[in-house]
């Protein structure tokens, strides 16, 4: 986590979104969601270990992590459904660990969405506003507004089972907006639709929130959702937080090797320090041969085992050596996935025996002069900026 | 490969003659005009008529069907309270007991629990009558509407009880406005399973029951003892028409509902 | 994560369990531990109506001294108690091997019966099993009896002139027997049958099995939990049945539950009629668990 408020005050965010939304690093900033060394565990499980977290009022906020880290756990303590062994949950500087989930301003869409399949749309959407004893005319007046914002006017009087995944999602969505919540839960929420559908829904769900002015919590397993909705995100792993930064921080300046190898691809290089000089670190793997790479106040010494990670698409491929090139290195094609956008490219570094590096080529062009092909001599090669010093 | 010849149709053939033919001639000898069973005297509903003019087997019938309306009401409420403890909560003191007592009914000869309950009403002074049936067909029918109750809770989902709370619902209003409307087709089931079980039941009823409070099936069997005749058929095929009509009710009923579960 | 209950659920979920439990405490454990005294009593003191006295704390003492095997040493020596538990098993058993030779090609050919069917064909086998019992029982009375509708059809059918007498027999009390209990032998291989994957008797016919190698090979052995579980739905109420005995069975006919009838009805001796469905229940029990252990072997 150090190493993410470092990067954060290193440089800019050019991927986030609302450049001037901020307020994590605004010290000043009281955050809406406080969680205070929370452990959770069940039986022997630790699911959620002594964590520490920090949600801002209007944040679009997503938690990150293969299934069984933790994620759904930390959400369900959240709403309410689980009770932490140790630790506690502010919402609004309230305590709130102890309060049943029916007492707390925190809504929750569920990845099943979690229809009540009695009762018609209206219904579903109303049954949350009913519970508060509000006077009907403003719970038809409110279930209505609802209904338009999600284009489901009309559908008020077909049951849950009569709809399409899709207008379900909507359902769901509509049913814990309706209630104002101080923070929405979204557990999964595009994990049941089908891919364009999907894409589309994220933009909505972006849309509605800084419309709104909420605050979401989505939990996922799927980075691109994360990635392409998050203002922050979380990646956990094991009942702990690896790293919590806006996307493109933690693609470009992952925090540890974990983080960098679960979000996108990467080619892990692992070497031995020859040189430190200033920025500027050198190092040597059997295969790859001598690495130059820029990396901020470096902690290394000469003489440590260090290990780097080289994004794909950070990689230059040639047929000729390119003579500029600091860090280039020769191999063959061993590979080609033709992707239609890109092209992925294997190729063996260092003879037969030597190491496997992943390139991807973006086909900007319908054509290409010299395609590659499988058995091509190429040359590899990219700036001291591309590798990346990873922490185990 | 699922090929259907004709060996499948004389199973199904011979089967299902070996289950209805008895029935279909008793019900054909309740119309029968003379009261000789075995001679054929021509179509006749004088049976039915002297049926309706025997007080004694009308007031069975009517006690009968009393003690079936309130037991089976008190076994499918205890026993969906059962299923909630046994399928919600997974360890409490005595889980072990609780569910061995609830299932154990289903196994017990009906000559063991009518004994014992009567041993229970005589140790306890409790004069036995209408009340005491309806407590023994309650405890004995009480496990059987538990297992219908109990499939039907193994496949809900707990979400939909986990959202009711998550937009603002007590435990309680959760349990009406969610649970209970779900899971209610099984608990009409259980209901009716608990009805039929009461007014077929001979052998518990004959233990527990005291002067009185004689029901249909008692009177019923006092009358077969003393041998055929087509008054017994008439009875007979009455009750046999009443439970048809209810059992293809319930299982339409349930039928509508799994295929609304499908779609869902 | 999904498996724990939520704290505050805790003290609601006892009100739900307590209520049928204390009935059941009530009006299932109370009766059954006084079947368990009563059976170890004396029979000369505790006529009925017998002083209800055990129920006190002081009579706990009292309860282990006044302790008396002498009704299980009556069953023992009696020929009439272990005969008629030998008699039950025996027509237990048989009732549920017919009901299985006759259940299996039902059971079989319904699940073969083409898809829109089926639900009717289940509703058909359902039906019979919620009339009346005693209606059942009786409709075989009529048929079986001397000049009765079975007798009627052979002499017509020239097969037979003199009466069969069946009624009053062991035979008579087997075909009740069968006829009563083939449902709940028909049901749980049903469902076993028709859950059965039609692609593995395809694959055993593709690898050079004939229609009856892949019968014997794959669909008997894969239906095997459906046959302990009819065998066992058919055994246990069979071995305790009284109705069909009484009404269809003879002077001889011998069953447990008919002699727990007679001795607590005819002869009013309650100690031995307790002692008598004790040893019942233990019968019980003991196939029940030979049955579990052949379950769990089978899978």
């Amino acid at each position: 986590m150090n190493a993410s408020s470092d990067a954060a005050t290193r440089r800019s965010s050019p991927g986030s979104v609302r450049r001037d939304f901020q307020p994590w690093n605004d010290p000043a900033a009281k955050p809406l969601v406080e969680f205070r060394n929370v452990t959770k565990r069940f039986g022997k499980v630790t699911a959620v270990d002594a964590l520490s977290l920090s949600i801002h009022a209007r944040e679009f906020f997503a938690l990150l992590g293969p299934s069984g880290c933790g994620k759904t756990t930390l959400m369900r303590m959240l709403a309410g459904f689980e009770q932490p062994d140790e630790g506690e949950i502010l919402l609004d500087g309230v305590d709130i660990t102890t309060v049943p989930p029916h007492q707390r301003p925190v809504n929750m869409m569920f990845q099943s969405y979690a229809l009540f399949p009695h009762l018609s749309v209206g219904d579903n959407i109303a049954y949350g506003l009913k519970r508060e004893g509000l006077p009907k005319a403003q719970v038809r007046e409110r279930v209505d507004a609802m209904l338009k914002r999600v284009r489901l006017n009309g559908f008020e009087g077909r049951r849950p089972d009569q709809l399409s995944g899709g207008q379900r999602q909507r359902v769901a969505l509509a049913r814990a907006l309706v209630k104002q919540p101080k923070l929405l839960l979204l557990d999964e929420p595009l994990g049941a639709l089908d891919k364009k559908l999907r894409e589309a829904t994220q933009y909505e769900l972006m849309d509605l929130q800084t419309d709104l002015g909420l605050t979401f919590m989505v939990v996922t397993h799927d980075q691109d959702e994360a990635m392409t909705m998050a203002d922050r995100m979380a990646v956990m792993d094991q009942g702990r937080l690896l790293q919590i930064a806006p996307p493109d921080l933690i693609y470009e300046a992952p925090a540890n090797r974990f983080v960098a190898e679960f979000v996108g691809d990467i080619n892990l290089i692992e070497g031995r320090v020859t040189a430190v000089e200033g920025d500027l670190v050198t190092l040597e793997n059997q295969h790859v041969g001598v690495i130059e790479l820029d990396e901020d106040a470096p902690s290394c010494q000469p003489g440590d085992a260090l290990a780097i990670g080289l994004r794909p698409e950070k990689i230059g491929l040639s047929h000729d050596e390119p003579q500029q090139a600091v860090n280039k290195v020769a191999g063959e094609i061993w590979d080609i996935g033709y992707l239609g956008d890109m092209t992925m490219i294997q190729v063996m570094v260092g003879g037969d025996e030597g190491k496997l590096l992943k390139v991807s080529l973006t086909n900007r062009t319908r054509r290409i002069e010299r395609p590659f092909a499988w058995e091509d001599r190429v040359w590899l090669s990219w700036d001291i900026e591309a590798g990346l010093v990873l922490a185990s | 490969m699922r090929r259907f010849g004709s060996f499948h149709l004389a199973a199904l053939v011979l089967g299902f003659a070996f289950l209805y033919l008895p029935i279909v001639a008793l019900i054909a000898y309740s119309f029968n005009a003379s009261r000789l069973v075995t001679v054929w005297g021509g179509f006749s509903t004088h049976w039915y008529v002297a049926l309706f003019n025997n007080q004694p087997l009308l007031d069975a019938a009517w006690l009968t069907i009393r003690v079936a309306l309130v037991s089976a009401t008190l076994a499918a409420g205890l026993g969906t309270l059962a299923a909630l403890a046994l399928v919600r909560y997974r360890s409490f003191a005595g889980r072990t007991l609780f569910s061995g007592m609830v299932l154990a009914p289903l196994v017990m000869p009906e000559v063991i629990t009518g004994l014992s309950l009567l041993l229970l009403f005589v140790a306890g002074d409790i004069e036995r009558g209408y009340w005491t049936v309806v407590i023994a067909h309650a405890t004995f029918s009480l496990g059987f509407a538990c297992i219908v109750v109990q499939a039907r809770l193994a496949g809900f989902d707990r979400s939909l009880e986990e959202a009711a709370r998550d937009l603002g619902a007590t435990p309680l209003t959760t349990f009406f406005t969610v649970t209970l409307p779900l899971i209610w087709p099984a608990v009409l089931a259980a209901w009716m399973l608990a009805f039929t079980l009461s007014l077929d039941d001979l052998v518990i009823a004959s233990f527990t029951s005291g002067p009185g409070a004689t029901t249909l099936p008692m009177r019923l069997y006092s009358a077969i003892r003393l041998g055929v005749s087509p008054e017994i058929n008439a009875a007979c095929t009455i009750l046999i028409g009443a439970v048809a009509v209810t059992v293809i009710a319930a299982s339409l009923l349930l039928k509508r509902e799994a295929l609304a579960g499908e779609k869902g | 994560m999904s498996g724990a209950v939520p704290r505050a659920a805790g003290g609601c979920g006892l009100l739900v369990a307590a209520i049928p439990y204390l009935w059941l405490l009530a009006f299932f454990l109370a009766p059954f531990l006084i079947v368990l005294r009563i059976a170890l009593s004396d029979a000369a003191t505790d006529q009925p109506p017998y002083a209800p006295h055990f129920l006190g704390f002081d009579a706990l003492g009292e309860f282990f001294a006044g302790l008396d095997f002498e009704n299980f040493r009556l069953l023992g020596e009696d020929a009439l108690y272990w005969q008629s538990y030998l008699s039950s098993l025996r027509i237990a058993g048989l009732t549920t091997l017919i009901a299985l030779a006759l259940g299996y090609p039902l059971a079989y050919a319904m699940a073969m019966a083409p898809k829109r069917w089926q639900s009717i064909l289940l509703l058909l086998v359902v039906l019979p099993f919620w009339t009346s019992f005693l209606i059942r029982v009786y409709a075989w009375i009529g048929i079986l009896r001397p000049q009765g509708l079975l007798d009627m059809a052979l002499g017509w059918l020239g097969l037979a002139s003199e009466p069969l007498r069946l009624l009053n027999t062991d035979t008579a009390v087997l075909i009740g027997m069968v006829y009563s209990y083939l449902p709940f032998m028909v049901l749980p291989l049903y469902t076993t049958l028709q859950k059965l994957d039609g692609t593995l008797v395809e694959a055993a016919a593709d690898l050079g099995a004939t229609p009856l190698t892949s019968f014997r090979t794959v669909t008997l052995p894969l239906s095997l939990p459906g046959i302990l579980a009819g065998s066992a739905l058919v055994f246990i109420p069979a071995i305790g049945e009284f109705v069909i005995p009484d009404l269809l069975g003879g002077p001889d006919t011998l069953m447990v539950g008919k002699v727990l009838w007679s001795e607590f009805f005819s002869n009013r001796d309650w100690p031995l009629a307790s002692a008598v469905a004790i040893v019942l229940l233990i019968v019980l029990v003991l196939p029940l668990v030979l049955l579990q252990r052949a379950g769990r072997a089978a899978r």
